[in-house]
């Protein structure tokens, strides 16, 4: 469960409401993919992946970033249950994907990242505390069926 | 261990560009880890962590200065933060983790600010340029 007071609640959800969901998930999941290379092992079927511009520019990988922030995007819409919301993405991504937990946060911090590039000013450091907490709280959600 | 010369060329060239506004983002960054991360704060007890204060903005310069050092010494990072690693480990005691959550709020600085500029490629290269200092500060690193 996320500890977010009324204030940063009101930050978070009014931020997230001028966010590109699509573009910043493909911006989020590129980055993810070219800063931290070893995430690229769980994306061997998305094809060229070769450079930082093949990455970014990879229709699978912009795809597939979509879906994430769609994904973290609903979680936002619950976040006193973010357990129960991520529940069955916790299974699939420990019981079929095989992703190391980790990587989750390293998501959620290049989101935080990626917001700031986006809202400059408007990213400053009380909202971003709002947003490492929601980060955190999801990447925990997401681990917290792994057996 | 060593940076390539891909990414040394492109933090050398961003740390040009900042020229001597390092002090703002170091500054910045020590809020924003402040901020997000309030455990980091107990080593900072004896200052005035309010946004603002002039002892932050001091410390601000301290790091940027010693992050500088480092750009100016990508080749020996070890020997040129060797003092830094002593006071960090024996004197201070800093759990290395902290490093990894300024510098965290470094880039996010660096996005805010720069973001015409902060490429992936760029992301990738400070990242690793960070863990680099963040080595050289740890206590393992001799």
């Amino acid at each position: 469960m996320v500890h977010l007071s009324a204030e940063e609640k009101e930050a978070v959800l009014g931020l997230w409401g001028k966010v590109n969901v699509d573009e910043v998930g493909g911006e989020a999941l590129g980055r993810l993919l070219v800063v931290y290379p070893w995430t690229q092992r769980f994306f061997e079927s998305f094809g060229d992946l070769s450079s930082a511009d093949a990455v970014i520019g990879n229709p699978k990988v912009k795809a597939h970033g979509k879906k994430v922030l769609q994904s973290f995007s609903d979680g936002l819409k619950h976040l006193d249950n973010l357990k129960g919301t991520f529940a069955k993405l916790s299974e699939l991504h420990c019981d079929q994907l095989h992703v190391d937990p980790e990587n989750f946060r390293l998501l959620g911090n290049v989101i935080v990242v990626v917001l700031a590039r986006h809202f400059g000013k408007d990213f400053n450091p009380d909202v971003q505390a709002a947003f490492q907490k929601v980060v955190a709280g999801v990447a925990n959600a997401l681990a917290h069926k792994y057996h | 261990m060593v940076l390539a010369a891909a990414d040394r060329a492109a933090v050398r060239a961003l740390w040009k560009k900042l020229d001597g506004n390092v002090g703002v983002y170091t500054t910045e960054a020590l809020e924003r880890t402040f901020a997000a991360f309030p455990s980091t704060k107990i080593y900072f007890l004896h200052l005035d962590l309010n946004p603002g204060s002039a002892q932050v903005k001091a410390h601000g310069r301290k790091v940027a200065d010693a992050l500088t050092l480092a750009v100016d010494r990508l080749d020996d990072l070890p020997s040129a933060l060797s003092a830094l690693r002593e006071l960090h480990t024996q004197r201070l005691r800093v759990d290395p983790v902290n490093f990894k959550l300024l510098g965290h709020c470094l880039l996010v600085t660096l996005a805010r600010h720069y973001p015409g500029d902060f490429s992936p490629g760029l992301q990738a290269s400070l990242d690793k340029f960070l863990s680099h200092v963040t080595s050289a500060l740890a206590p393992q690193c001799r």
